[in-house]
């Protein structure tokens, strides 16, 4: 059995549920506090929990823990704490201060678990529908905001149909090898390779990139980023992405590593698809979530570079970019969080017009995330950049290559622009006092883009070991 | 360590970052702020000159890589923290760090708005600059290229003039688009040559079929920088909306970056794409020096003449790099050299009337030598240097390159040339048109000459414009070694491709 490997599953779980009662039985008033402080606590222990965890399979294999899924959970865990943190002022300015909200980010988050160390197609599916129920009632949480409901149900309804592509796709790939267990379709496939496997393939990267959108399967995004709660959104733009492209690597390594040659491709255009769509379909936006959304897609198409390389160089910089971009993700949310002005959030980009004179300090900030998104060395985003060029040059994907550094010139456009209406344009009342909490979680990403150059060994190494963890 | 005890190159490039820091944490009402911020970057970008003059004496010119720094950085990618400086990058160390004061002080009046944000962006522009001379690591290097980006950006951005939104994100997408693919050429050399250290990439010798490719890299970035026709345009609008200080730091330093890469990668790095293409480059540093030339002289606003007046001026560099011999190489970089003093000299000599008057249309100017004499000496020593006048700056390097010229060939020497005489005519003149005449409005003839902030400005420009001209082997002696080198190990190179190089060393 051994199921201390998917001890922090467990754990995770259990005080979900616990916490659910908490949340029931405590006084009305407080109960969102409490639940909120619990979930923190619980995601804390649970990150402790995950990088003790010893290394092995669990559960007849329907666990992994390695290397590589200790970095991308503690990736997962560090972006639901940060996007809880931000909800901890939001939710309750605009009335969604309610006990579920915690605890369904807990559950989301258990599901996005699961998809990290899943060894087996059965928890794959089982995790990322965790994962996406939570979320498919989270982007609906401010029920009486017209746009959130609509975001929670279409949200929902694509949702609905990925998976029904992905499990089409795994029920293919059973058909072809037998086995739901990531080994035994490695070696199923080593020994007789099925050509007509190459079907099911397309339908699970068909299913999983819609959870990562990435063009051409982002139709959601930008509607949903824009119509859920800002502090859904700063969770939708962090974790769940790790969670997805995690899944992603683990799926096309791990059992169709053999099969380079017909994910590859795919790979590629999804790619080219996502840094294209990212960077052109970002220029006119207004709307600052809507531009993030473009953005993210932007971000997932750069780190797919390094999974068409498939090799250990690229799974490595895709790691160390997901690294920078939830950080990057986290503070800009934190930003956008922190505009607010007489108590309700605006989210225009031209409501940010003279940040830089009413707010130097939160100007800066959001100045040093926008280079570093732009990947303007020497700012954390510039590395993630750097490693996932630098593992498509290696397998000699030129022209992967030169798309995507010509699509980060037109995406850096956008990115400067939204400094320049800090900075060059006047004008612009000052924005409510910013809550010591998103002041914090801005300071610290900020913090860390700046100083991922002096300090990146370590992320380095440990992406380093849980690539070359991942691959055998 | 450097060969002193004490890592002087890392004092130079983060002792401006530390004034930074010593900037944000100032308090107090904006005016006294404004005060003590100018004063803290006077100071800071002092200090950073007297340190670098350690250069000056100590440097030994036929000692190859000095002043060296090597610390482990990111080990299992043989990436290093290198930094060091030879023949060919240490007066350039110097002339960023020298022009730096003189910004901070050509901006204590005419920067009212945001000081302290201003004085940082100066100081952290200092510190890339001073670093990207500095690097001897690739990837150091790249960040310190494209992190000048940032601070300048800003500078255009907030303190520019009408135009400077356009402006800046001209400048910004324009050298960023050219800069990414030199990422590419140096992931690819990375990969070939498994380290990013500079002085091992000297001693590997590249596939020819991947020089091409990563010339042409290459060349899409630096031609940007330099700029080369018909890259250049946005050099035009980014000094006419830059503030006067942003200006003279973008013709006086930035523009250098371009030649200093050709010099530092392009030709000692790819020798065979080198030679291939240096008739293209003659071309282009051809079309350079005649076409913007004509342009500037239709020109009606100051700053935009002498903008492209620099794009001519750096078409003659172009020239001199490619002709591979050691007085093409000399020239090249001793015209760098004095139009980094010159050009920045002209910008600041046009700041002084636009801070008077606040336009920069030549028509309305005239006669202006009657009420500033002094302005009128230092302009004229200026606008001398600027078309080549034998005993100031200007002249020296145009001479050497065109000796080199033509040594490749005559009619490169011809028309290279010819830029020296279309330079003298728009300078005389524009000289003329503000200078001379009558004075006819009623501003001008309240006008005030030279301020004494302003006189300690041009005086050292002033005398490195006439020293450069009159004595020049005290500059010559410092690079002459490096270039001679650099030309005899590129002729070797193509005499016996990859023989005389070592072999690369394999990841």
């Amino acid at each position: 059995m051994n199921w201390q490997i998917a001890l922090p599953e467990l754990c995770l779980g259990g005080a979900g549920l616990a916490i659910l009662m908490v949340g029931v039985f405590a006084p009305r008033g407080r109960a969102y506090l409490t639940c909120t402080g619990l979930t923190l606590g619980a995601l804390v222990a649970t990150l402790y929990l995950v990088l003790t965890t010893p290394s092995g399979t669990g559960l007849s294999h329907l666990f992994v823990a390695d290397a590589y899924s200790r970095f991308m959970q503690t990736l997962v865990l560090a972006g639901s704490l940060l996007a809880l943190v931000l909800s901890l002022d939001f939710n309750p300015a605009v009335a969604i201060d309610r006990f579920e909200f915690p605890v369904l980010v807990l559950f989301a988050t258990l599901g996005m678990l699961v998809m990290v160390s899943a060894g087996n197609c059965i928890s794959l599916y089982l995790g990322l529908e965790l994962q996406s129920l939570g979320i498919y009632v989270l982007a609906a949480f401010a029920r009486d905001d017209r746009r959130s409901v609509e975001a929670g149900l279409k949200y929902f309804v694509l949702g609905a149909l990925a998976s029904g592509l992905l499990l089409y796709g795994i029920s293919l790939v059973y058909g072809f090898t037998g086995s739901m267990n990531f080994a035994h379709i490695r070696d199923a496939l080593v020994a007789t390779p099925a050509p007509g496997l190459v079907i099911g393939i397309v339908f699970m990267i068909a299913g999983l990139a819609f959870k990562l959108s990435a063009a051409p399967f982002h139709m959601w995004t930008p509607d949903v980023y824009e119509g859920a709660p800002t502090s859904v959104t700063a969770l939708l733009a962090t974790a769940p992405k790790v969670a997805a492209i995690a899944l992603l690597l683990r799926v096309l390594v791990g059992p169709f590593g053999h099969q380079l040659g017909s994910w590859q491709q795919i790979v590629i255009l999804v790619s080219v698809v996502s840094m294209l769509w990212g960077a052109f379909a970002a220029l006119g936006q207004t709307n600052i979530k809507r531009l993030m959304a473009y953005s993210s897609i932007g971000h997932m198409g750069y780190a797919l570079i390094g999974l068409a390389t498939g090799t250990q160089a690229g799974i490595r910089g895709v790691m160390i970019y997901m690294a920078t971009y939830v950080a990057m993700s986290a503070g800009s949310f934190a930003v956008i969080i922190a505009m607010r002005r007489n108590h309700r959030p605006v989210e225009r980009i031209a409501d940010l017009t003279g940040l830089g004179r009413t707010d130097p300090a939160l100007a800066l900030v959001l100045t040093t995330l926008m280079f570093s998104m732009a990947g303007i060395p020497p700012m954390a985003g510039f590395f993630g950049k750097l490693y996932v060029f630098l593992a498509a040059v290696q397998a000699g994907l030129w022209a992967l290559a030169v798309i995507g550094v010509l699509t980060s010139v037109i995406g850096a456009y956008y990115y400067i622009r939204i400094i320049k209406v800090m900075y060059f344009d006047v004008g612009g009342e000052a924005l409510d006092r910013r809550p010591v909490a998103l002041t914090t979680v801005a300071f610290a990403t900020a913090a860390f883009t700046v100083f991922f150059v002096i300090v990146s060994h370590p992320i380095i190494a440990a992406a380093q070991a849980a690539s070359r963890a991942l691959l055998n | 360590m450097s060969q002193f005890g004490f890592p002087l190159l890392s004092l130079l490039v983060w002792l401006p970052l530390a004034g930074t820091l010593g900037l944000m944490l100032l308090r107090g009402p904006e005016e006294s702020v404004a005060r003590a911020a100018r004063w803290v970057a006077l100071a800071t970008s002092l200090a950073v000159f007297a340190l670098s003059l350690v250069l000056w004496f100590r440097f030994d010119p036929a000692g190859g890589f000095q002043f060296v720094e090597n610390h482990p950085w990111l080990p299992e990618f043989a990436v290093s923290y290198h930094l060091g400086v030879d023949g060919i990058s240490v007066l350039f160390v110097l002339l960023a760090t020298a022009l730096t004061p003189i910004c901070v002080l050509a901006s204590w009046d005419a920067i009212k708005t945001r000081v302290r944000e201003y004085m940082m962006a100066f100081l952290v522009l200092e510190t890339m600059m001073v670093g990207m001379f500095a690097s001897l690591d690739f990837v150091m290097f790249y960040m310190f290229f494209e992190g000048v980006l940032i601070p300048m950006y800003l500078i255009i951005g907030v303190w520019g003039g009408q135009r400077r939104v356009y402006a800046s994100f001209k400048f910004f997408l324009y050298t960023l688009a050219g800069s990414v693919l030199m990422l590419l050429a140096l992931l690819a050399m990375w990969l070939h040559a498994g380290t990013t250290d500079i002085p091992t990439l000297l001693h590997t010798s590249f596939p020819p079929a991947m020089q091409t490719w990563l010339f042409l890299a290459f060349l899409a970035s630096f031609a940007v920088k330099v700029p080369m026709w018909p890259v250049h345009t946005w050099l035009p609008d980014a000094h006419v909306e830059a503030p006067t200080a942003g200006s003279v730091i973008l013709a006086g330093v930035l523009l250098k970056m371009g030649a200093y890469g050709f010099l530092r990668f392009s030709v000692p790095m790819l020798p065979l794409a080198a030679a291939h293409f240096a008739p293209l480059m003659f071309a282009l540093g051809v079309i350079a020096v005649i076409y913007t030339s004509m342009v500037a002289f239709a020109q009606t606003d100051m700053k935009k003449l002498i903008a492209y007046s620099s794009v001519a001026h750096m078409g003659v560099v172009v020239i001199g790099i490619f002709t591979f011999n050691p007085q093409g190489i000399d020239g090249a970089i001793f015209q760098m050299l004095s139009h980094g003093i010159v050009s920045a000299a002209l910008f600041l000599c046009v700041g002084v009337v636009y801070d008077r008057i606040h336009t920069r249309e030549i028509a309305r100017y005239g006669g202006l030598a009657d009420r500033m004499p002094k302005y009128a000496l230092a302009f004229m020593v200026f606008t001398m240097a600027s078309v080549g006048l034998p005993g100031t700056a200007g002249f020296v390097g145009e001479i050497l390159v065109l000796i080199g010229a033509f040594k490749v060939n005559f009619w490169l020497a011809l028309f290279g040339g010819s830029g020296m005489i279309f330079g003298t005519i728009y300078a005389l003149v524009l000289y003329r048109r503000v200078l001379f005449g009558r004075i006819t409005r009623d501003d001008l003839k309240a006008i005030l000459d030279l301020s004494p902030r302003e006189i300690a400005i041009f005086a050292p420009l002033l005398v490195l414009t006439l020293w450069m001209g009159v004595y020049p082997i005290s500059f010559t002696r410092f690079f002459d070694p490096a270039a001679t080198a650099l030309a005899t190990r590129h002729m070797a190179a193509l005499a016996h491709p990859g023989q005389t190089q070592l072999a690369g060393l394999n990841p």
